[in-house]
């Protein structure tokens, strides 16, 4: 079923059409109520008046996360808080989140957005939707709730964690459609092994996963131990939470909400607008949200948008899942994680330059970071339990700024190696 | 007496032991005695050597974290109980030990390396007890 078939199967002029009018009233909006936004277009000499259509959209200046961070905690709000009826947030990269408010009608549209993306899953009325998204600050387990509950079907609020309660309301409830990380939907398909579940004894159908990256072999994997539909799905509070993109049963991209939501990709080093179906950077623009509305929103996610028409009749552009990142952020078991975030903790602890590296490893289904640290003379002691507190202290304010456990791992110096004299800072070893 | 022990900091990776030995042994340096003290993914590499503060200098050109701690050297005769009546005259003065290590350096004697937590007591215990103890300067 499609949900709103009017705007999902749009042609591509009446889509620009509604996207024109909208961005036009987003940018005159900002302009005047945010001075952040104001100071930024004044710099490029723009006025609302020069924004007339979408094609003018790569004229407006690019939003980065740091401006969230820097108008910290309600900055970039375009309305009084009298009108902001919930908040979220995301991690922080240094300690501080970033925080995103929604009026009434944010919250409207933010059902229908989660709405249609479950009909593109297949999901309808007659479901059970057991909700193992987190709930609370983070946007996943709210998000879906409200869209699952605009839709009709029957919401399961278990949040994230409790496996066995999970598996026991699987069973007893008879859920049909499963929502978390693909990482814990391996992990769920592993405790039903241990436990003799038969997945097949279950009415579990699909599954939306998002929140981190995973390939088409997780797919498969998933697909076959859990005898379900696995469906990605895209999204991130910076612009709305889950719902900004989701795949249809088709599983050949993911239908962008682009009446919401206007995707460009850019070149991530020139920044400049790339030809439709090149690879870059992945930039939103909203053009409905009313508490925070976002331009040109950096989400550093490598990917391509497919302009075709899908064979599930939707027109909505598609975009592939995502390739990478154009930045070093690294998501673990769903935290987004800078390797800068680690380097302040560690600088904290030392006057001189720490050197360290960062490796990723998926260990059976579940990510983990390991924090190599070379031990330089300012670490260094004589005493093993010393060297061991100091390996504890690491790991306790790591995992205090960035809510993970890592394991530290202590190393000689210079066995990290440089490049140009800086070291290097990532492997990331998932096969995913 | 106090001596300086150097100590090294190791991963548990083959060869590095071999290495250290190698850089010393290059330089002229004699080991008189080393231990190991190790955990699950590193070790530190605790060494009495003929020139400490030129081991130091050298380890450390080699890229290594090396550290030079102040331990006590204890001669007791080598036979069964003189460790037990070293120990026993610590015990009772109350001097808490980090870590030790023995060895022998001919048939007659044994000597003990000592990092008390207060160095400083144990030399002034082990001065007043020398009677109990074979206590000497020499190496």
């Amino acid at each position: 079923m499609i949900w709103n078939e009017k705007i999902e199967c749009a042609t591509r002029e009446e889509m620009s059409a509604i996207q024109s009018e909208r961005l036009i009233k987003t940018v005159e909006r900002v302009y005047h109520n945010v001075p952040s936004y104001r100071a930024k277009m004044q710099e490029k000499g723009l006025v609302p008046g020069d924004i007339k259509s979408v094609e003018d959209l790569s004229k407006l200046p690019f939003t980065e996360k740091t401006d969230l961070r820097d108008n910290y905690p309600f900055g970039m709000f375009t309305v009084p808080m009298s009108e902001i009826v919930r908040v979220h947030a995301s991690s922080g990269t240094t300690g501080k989140p970033t925080v995103v408010g929604y009026t009434r009608n944010d919250l409207t549209m933010w059902s229908e957005v989660v709405t249609r993306t479950l009909c593109m899953a297949g999901v309808g009325q007659d479901d059970i939707v057991q909700i193992a998204y987190g709930y609370g600050l983070f946007t996943g387990g709210l998000g879906m709730h409200y869209g699952t509950e605009n839709l009709g079907a029957t919401v399961i609020p278990i949040s994230g964690g409790n496996t066995q309660k999970q598996l026991q309301l699987m069973q007893d409830f008879g859920s049909s459609v499963i929502a978390c990380t693909p990482s814990y939907a391996l992990f769920l398909a592993e405790v039903m092994k241990e436990n003799n579940i038969d997945p097949e004894s279950l009415k579990l159908r699909v599954g939306i996963f998002g929140a981190e990256p995973w390939s088409e072999n997780m797919r498969k994997e998933i697909e076959a131990k859990l005898k379900i539909k696995a469906i990605d799905i895209y999204g991130l509070s910076e612009v709305v939470g889950p719902g900004v993109s989701c795949e249809c049963e088709e599983q050949a991209g993911m239908h962008i909400n682009e009446d919401h939501f206007i995707p460009e990709i850019i070149h991530p080093e020139t920044l400049e607008p790339m030809p439709p179906g090149e690879i870059g950077e992945l930039v939103f623009t909203t053009v409905t949200k009313e508490g925070i509305p976002i331009i040109r929103y950096r989400t550093h996610d490598l990917t391509r948008l497919i302009y075709d028409k899908c064979k599930c009749g939707r027109t909505l552009v598609r975009m592939e899942k995502c390739m990478g990142r154009s930045d070093d952020m690294l998501i673990i078991r769903g935290v987004n994680v800078f390797p800068s975030q680690i380097e302040s903790v560690l600088l904290e602890m030392s006057e001189t330059e720490p050197h360290y590296l960062l490796i990723v490893e998926r260990e059976g289904t579940l990510d983990v970071l390991k924090v190599m640290i070379e031990v330089q003379e300012q670490f260094f002691s004589d005493e093993i339990h010393k060297l061991e507190e100091l390996k504890n202290k690491i790991k306790h304010n790591i995992q205090n700024t960035l809510g993970i456990t890592v394991a530290v791992k202590l190393v000689e110096p210079k066995t990290i190696e440089r490049t140009a004299g800086k070291s290097k800072r990532v492997i990331d070893n998932r096969k995913i | 007496m106090i001596i300086k022990q150097v100590s090294v900091f190791l991963e548990n990776k083959r060869g590095r032991l071999n290495e250290v030995t190698h850089i010393l042994g290059d330089a002229g340096i004699n080991i008189s005695a080393f231990t190991i003290a190790d955990t699950s993914d590193f070790g530190i590499l605790r060494l009495v050597v003929s020139d400490p503060d030129k081991a130091k200098k050298i380890l450390k050109q080699n890229q290594f974290s090396v550290q030079t701690t102040d331990v006590v050297l204890v001669k007791t005769t080598n036979e069964p109980g003189s460790l037990a009546k070293l120990l026993e005259v610590l015990n009772s003065e109350e001097i808490f030990i980090e870590y030790m290590y023995s060895f022998s350096k001919n048939d007659d004697a044994a000597i003990n390396v000592i990092r008390p937590v207060d160095i400083q007591k144990c030399m002034n215990i082990l001065q007043s007890r020398k009677d109990k103890l074979l206590f000497t300067d020499e190496l």
